[in-house]
Formats: structure tokens, sequence, C-alpha cells
């Protein structure tokens, strides 16, 4: 493996915040027209996973280990979630016979 | 055997406590077994410690104080629950307990037919346990308990036949208008608390002298407040309005609660705290003229009611107006001894009063009586007895020598004066015409009713005892004149200081004779308008002058009309204007506001969790978009 300069491999802030905002937009449209509960989780994790690209650069930018530090936590929530979310997800399907977050509006006021 | 007087109101409390308890299970015979054995066995014990008492008259103050215990102790305010026993209360605490166990004595019979008879004596007991922890506290607190005490039962006696809603009506107007008295009485408890440091009541009356100054502002205003407190209770102008509609209740109550005791509880709390009004003349000279009113007001006006009962009721306010004068003028003796035989001859006059009507099917109105004298003669002879001594009769009854104490002193003390004196003389004619307008109308004349029931030896046996004590109890303190005994003034004299007579001999026996002739006149002149001549008295009421005057009186000087347009009727018009309470009005709006917010926002919860979703993007999108633009 040829030797790497730090400088050569670095990407330039604006494009990594970029690139984090887009997958973030993605989710977040992906979690308001997906009306299927397993593809609004999935939306949610790339929500979380575009939050942790914005910490890794921006803690690759200032070289300080907090971004990565933080990455982690945000992994550890995002499995946990995860967990509980579909053991959630479960539940509902076997009470409404499907997957429609629509179907299941019975809480207003 | 002084430490036995512990006993005295407890004893009552457990008859109480009994019949409150487990009355329901007992016979009517174990009722009257308890509520009667628990005040005898009180008067039996009060009678011991009063001997042992008078026993020790070696000692220098005479007094005995017995702390039970501190009821609590907060930095210097530890009120005691204490009892304190001087001649003046000696004296309250039995005249409280002989006559509390004769009327007691005699509901035994004159209730058996009431439904109530348990709930009768269990109040009875407790308005007895009530008035011994007024007369005997040490400290004005553990009084007031007891002052309250006797306002409850009062209020519960008056609308013991609760069925009727005018009983109900006329213990509440009583309780009313006792509590406006009793509001100021409390307000001057405070004030005595938080100047004098204290509420035992010895300390307070040696501290009042020794940091007020006489005619001191101070000492003005508490003795004011506590005037207002016994105005009330002892039903002086003017909030005397309650006692007449009080004879709602059952007579044995008239008689103990509205004639006896617990009327004077004013005069009581007044002679108490005498040396508080010592230092306060304007508060003394205002007690003075509220008795002198009062006796005046009240005789005009039970000289024209029909109600037998309320005759009665209007001439123990009068009577009270005596004691009151009694004080206003210093005479402190002379009040406790009115008190005394007033307790025996008004206890008598309603025991007889209920026993005729009793006899006559519950007949109230004299008018509609007549004749009894042959058909109940124990009841006429202990009536007659009654009425005479409360008349003043010269020379043979009780009320003839404690009335002339206090007209002797309304003459001659420093702060008497001929003008007390001849609204005293001119109330004794007035007594006198009055209470023998009872006895011709009811005794004497033709038969008008037909004689039910004959009352039994337990209605006439206290009656009888009464009737003796409403005779030789003035024995005890005869003028100088008529004999010259001093009993009960040197008796009482350690706690109630008497003063130097200033006017001479001749004066005071010409003032007696005086005395005698009004009171005498008075008999004569009822003798010939209610006997002789009942036409003069029809005449009379028929002009149109005699029949105002007849009808403003039978009103008690129109003050019922005068507090029902002044006070009663624009309170019940605020009250029913502002019945939606105003200031729920601004609760209410606010509730409405919350619920116009509800209306719109609730739209909002759709239960869609993806519109939540894109509100809570939305929302941070603006609230960053605020911070960075900001």
């Amino acid at each position: 493996m040829p030797e790497m300069n730090a400088e050569s491999l670095s990407i330039p802030l604006t494009q990594g915040m970029l690139l984090a905002g887009v997958l973030f937009a993605f989710g977040l449209i992906g979690l308001l027209v997906r009306r299927n509960l397993i593809f609004m989780l999935m939306s949610v994790e790339i929500m979380l996973n575009a939050a942790g690209l914005a910490f890794i650069v921006a803690g690759a930018h200032w070289g300080q280990a907090d971004g990565q530090v933080m990455f982690l936590f945000i992994l550890t929530l995002a499995a946990a979630e995860v967990s509980v979310g579909l053991a959630l997800v479960l539940q509902l399907y076997r009470h409404f016979q499907t997957l429609d977050a629509d179907a299941m509006s019975r809480l207003w006021g | 055997m002084l430490n036995l007087l512990w006993l005295v109101p407890t004893l009552p409390l457990l008859g109480f406590l009994a019949l409150a308890v487990a009355g329901g299970w007992f016979s009517r015979k174990t009722i009257a077994l308890i509520g009667v054995g628990s005040v005898g066995l009180s008067l039996a014990v009060a009678g011991l410690v009063g001997s042992a008492f008078i026993g020790l008259s070696g000692t220098a103050d005479r007094s005995y104080d017995q702390v039970l215990w501190t009821w609590l102790q907060v930095s210097g305010f530890g009120p005691a629950i204490g009892f304190h026993l001087d001649p003046l209360s000696l004296v309250m605490m039995l005249v409280i307990t002989l006559v509390g166990f004769l009327i007691h004595l005699y509901s035994v019979e004159y209730m058996i037919e009431d439904e109530g008879y348990r709930r009768f004596f269990a109040y009875m007991n407790l308005f007895v346990v009530a008035m011994l922890t007024l007369v005997l506290a040490d400290n004005l607190l553990l009084l007031y308990l007891g002052w309250e005490g006797v306002g409850l039962c009062s209020y519960l006696l008056i609308g013991f036949w609760y069925r009727d809603p005018a009983n109900g009506a006329a213990a509440q107007k009583a309780f009313i208008v006792t509590r406006l008295g009793d509001v100021a009485l409390a307000i001057g408890l405070f004030l005595l608390f938080t100047h004098l440091g204290t509420f035992n009541i010895q300390d307070l009356m040696t501290r009042a002298t020794e940091q007020w100054p006489v005619g001191s502002s101070l000492a003005a205003i508490a003795a004011f407040l506590l005037l207002g407190g016994a105005v009330g209770k002892s039903a002086q102008l003017p909030l005397q309005t309650w006692l007449p509609d009080a004879m709602a209740g059952p007579t044995p109550v008239s008689a103990l609660i509205h004639a006896a005791t617990m009327v004077t509880a004013g005069m009581y709390l007044i002679a108490r705290t005498h040396v508080l009004y010592s230092l306060a003349p304007i508060a003394q000279t205002a007690v003075a003229m509220i008795g002198a009113g009062t006796l005046l007001l009240a005789a005009c006006s039970a000289l024209v009611q029909r109600d037998i009962k309320r005759v009665l009721a209007y001439s123990t306010i009068s009577q009270i107006g005596y004691m009151f004068l009694a004080l206003g003028v210093g005479a402190w003796g002379a009040a406790l001894f009115h008190f005394t035989t007033h307790a025996f001859f008004k206890a008598l006059l309603f025991l007889a009063a209920g026993a005729v009507i009793q006899s006559l099917h519950e007949e109230h109105d004299i008018y509609r009586m007549g004749g009894l004298r042959q058909a109940l003669p124990v009841t006429f002879w202990t009536f007659l007895i009654g009425a005479a001594s409360l008349a003043g009769f010269p020379l043979v009854t009780a009320g003839f020598y404690s009335k002339d104490w206090i007209l002797w002193e309304a003459w001659a003390s420093p702060l008497g004066s001929p003008w007390l004196w001849g609204v005293g003389v001119i109330g004794a004619f007035l007594t006198a015409l009055y209470s023998f307008r009872l006895v011709f109308n009811v005794f004497f004349g033709e038969a008008k009713a037909e004689v039910g029931s004959r009352p039994g030896l337990m209605v006439e046996g206290p009656l009888i005892v009464l009737a003796a004590g409403s005779l030789i109890a003035g024995f005890l303190e005869v003028p100088r004149v008529l004999g010259d005994v001093s009993l009960f003034s040197k008796f009482v004299s350690p706690v109630l200081p008497s003063f130097e007579a200033t006017a001479s001999i001749t004066t005071e026996s010409a003032l007696q004779i005086i005395t005698m002739l009004a009171a005498l006149l008075g008999i004569a002149v009822a003798y010939v308008l209610f006997l002789r001549r009942p036409a003069l008295v029809t005449a009379m009421t028929e002009t149109a002058w005699g029949s105002t005057l007849s009808r403003f009186w039978i009103e008690g000087w129109g003050f019922d009309r005068l507090y029902d347009t002044w006070f009663v009727r624009p309170f019940l018009w605020v009250a029913q204007a502002n019945k939606d309470d105003l200031i729920d009005r601004v609760y209410e709006g606010l509730a409405w506001l919350i619920r116009q917010f509800f209306a719109v926002l609730h739209r909002t919860q759709t239960g869609q969790v993806r519109w939540y979703a894109a509100v809570l993007a939305a929302g941070s999108v603006v609230i960053v978009a605020l911070v960075v633009l900001s």
C-alpha cells in the first residue's frame, strides 16, 4: 500500500457538509413520502448517518477526535433505536395486518 | 379536696361522650340516668370543692390554680389547659352546676315524649361542660373555647326541633348575631396577647396595670373589643335581637342557656377582666350606658308580648341590662349577686312557664290562658314567687336585694349618677308591671283553655327548690339599714373590689323606699290594668298612638326590621347579584381562552406520524433560521 499523505486525502469541508446535507435531505424526504414503516425507519437511519457524517467531516477538518467519538455514540443510538423500532413495527404489523403508517392514525384530537 | 376541681367539667364530658357514642343502645331510663347523673355528680364535686375553698379562708389571695397540661409550647406561647378557682369562678360554678342539675332533672319528665331524648341530654351535658370551661379557665384561650362551645350548644339546642324551618332560622340567627361579637372578642384576645405576651388572665391583669396607664387608648380598644363579645353573648344593645327568637328551642334550654347561664357569660367576662375596664373609664361608661339602655328597651318590649316565653326572653335581656349597669358603675359584686339571684328566679319562671305550656297542649299565648291557679297549684305558687322575685317584691325576695344593691351603687358609686339610678328605678317599675301582667293573665281570671296533663313530681321538685332559692338567696347580702349582712360582698371582695359608699345612710334608706315603692306600684298598676279593668288596656291599645307604640314594642323597637333593611337584605342582594362570583369570572375567562386555543390547535393533531415529522422538520428549520439570522 503506497504511503498516503493526510493532506492529499482531505476532502474540503464544504463538500463533506454538502454531502451530509444532501443525505439528510434524502432521508427526510424518504421519511415524509414513504408510508411503509420499514422504509420510514430506513430513512431515519439515513438521516442519522448523515448527521454522523457531518460530525466526522467536521472532526477531520478541525483535527479533533470529538467528531469520531460523537459518531460512535450515534451508531450506538441508531442500533438501540432500530432494535426497539423493529420490535414496535412487528407488534404493529400483528395488530393492523399492514405496515401503512397512515392507517395507524387513531390517536388524534 | 380542691384538687378534685378537674372532675367538675370532666364528669358531664363523660356523660356527653357516653350518650353521643353509645346512647343508641340505652333505654330512656339509662339515658336520663347518665344525663342527669353526670351533672348531679358534678354538682356534688363542685359542692365539695366549694366547701374546701371556703375553708381556705386563712390564705392571703384566696385562689387555687390547677394546671392539667400545657396544650403546646412555642417560643413563649404556652397556653395551658388549666383552671383557676377564686370566689368569682366559684360562685359561677356552683350556680351553673346547681341550676343545671335542677333543669336536667326537670327535663327527664318534660322531654320524655320527645324522640330526640338522647340527643337532648347529650347536647345539654356538652353545654354544661363548655359553660364550666368558660368560667373556670385560667387563660383567655381556654375561656374562648368554652365561649364558642356554649355558642355551638346554643345553636344546636335552639334548632333542636329541626324539622320546622323556622327553628333552624332562629338557630342560625342566634349563631350569626353572636358571631359578630365573637369576632370582636377574638381580635381583642390577639391584641392583648401581642401587647402583653400572655393569655393567663391573672398575669394579663397585672401586666395591664403595669404597662398601661389609666385612660390609655390601647386599654380602651381592648376593653371595647371584649365588650363587643360580651354584648353579643349577653344579648345587649345593639346585638340583642337573637334572644327572643332563641325561644324556639325547648323550654328547659331557654331556662338553662338563654336565661340562667350562657347569656350571663358577657357579665362574667367583664367582671373577670374588670381591671382592664378600670384602666379604660370610657369603655366602662359605655358598659353602663348599654346596660341602662337595654334594660329600658327590653322592659318596654316585655310589656306587650303575647307569647309567655318571649315576655321572659325580653325580661332576661332587661335583667342582664341591670348586670351591665352594675358593671358599668364598678359594682362588680352587685352584678355577680344579681346573676346568682337571676339564675334562680329566671330559671324558675321558665320552667314554670314550660309546665304551663305543656299542660295546655303547647299553648304559648298568655291571652288564651287564665285561671290556672286552682288547676296547677304548685306551678302557680312557684311562678308567683319567681315573678315576685323578678319584680323585686320588697324584703322577702332575692330579686329585691340584688336589684336594690345595683340601684344603690348606681347612685352612690363614684362612676354612678342619679340618671343611671333613675333609669334603673323606671326599669324596676316596668319589671314589676310586666311580671305581674304574666301572673294575672295566666293564673287569674276565668279559665280559657282546658288543662290536659298535670306536671309530675320531677317537674315540680325542681320548681320548689328554685323557688326556695329565689327567696333565700337574697339574704346573703342585706343592706345596712335592713339588717346589714354582707356575706356575699365579703366573700367576693378579694377578686371584685368594692368602694366606700359616699352617700349617707339617710339617702340610702330614702332610695330604698323609692325602689320598694316602684316595685309595689308596678304590681298595683298590673293588678288594676290586667285583672280589674282589662278594658283600660284595650282602650289604650286602640288609640292611634297606643296601637303604633305597642306594635313597635312587640317588634322589639324595630331592630329586626332595621337590620333586615340595612344589613340582611343588602347582603342577600349582593349575594344574589354575585352568585356567579366575580372573581370566578377571571378563572372562567382563562379556561375559555384555553378552550379556544385547543379548538385551533387540536386540528394539528391528526394522528399522522409523517405529518408530525414534517412539522418537526419545519419547526427546526425555523428555529435554526432564527438563530442563524439574528
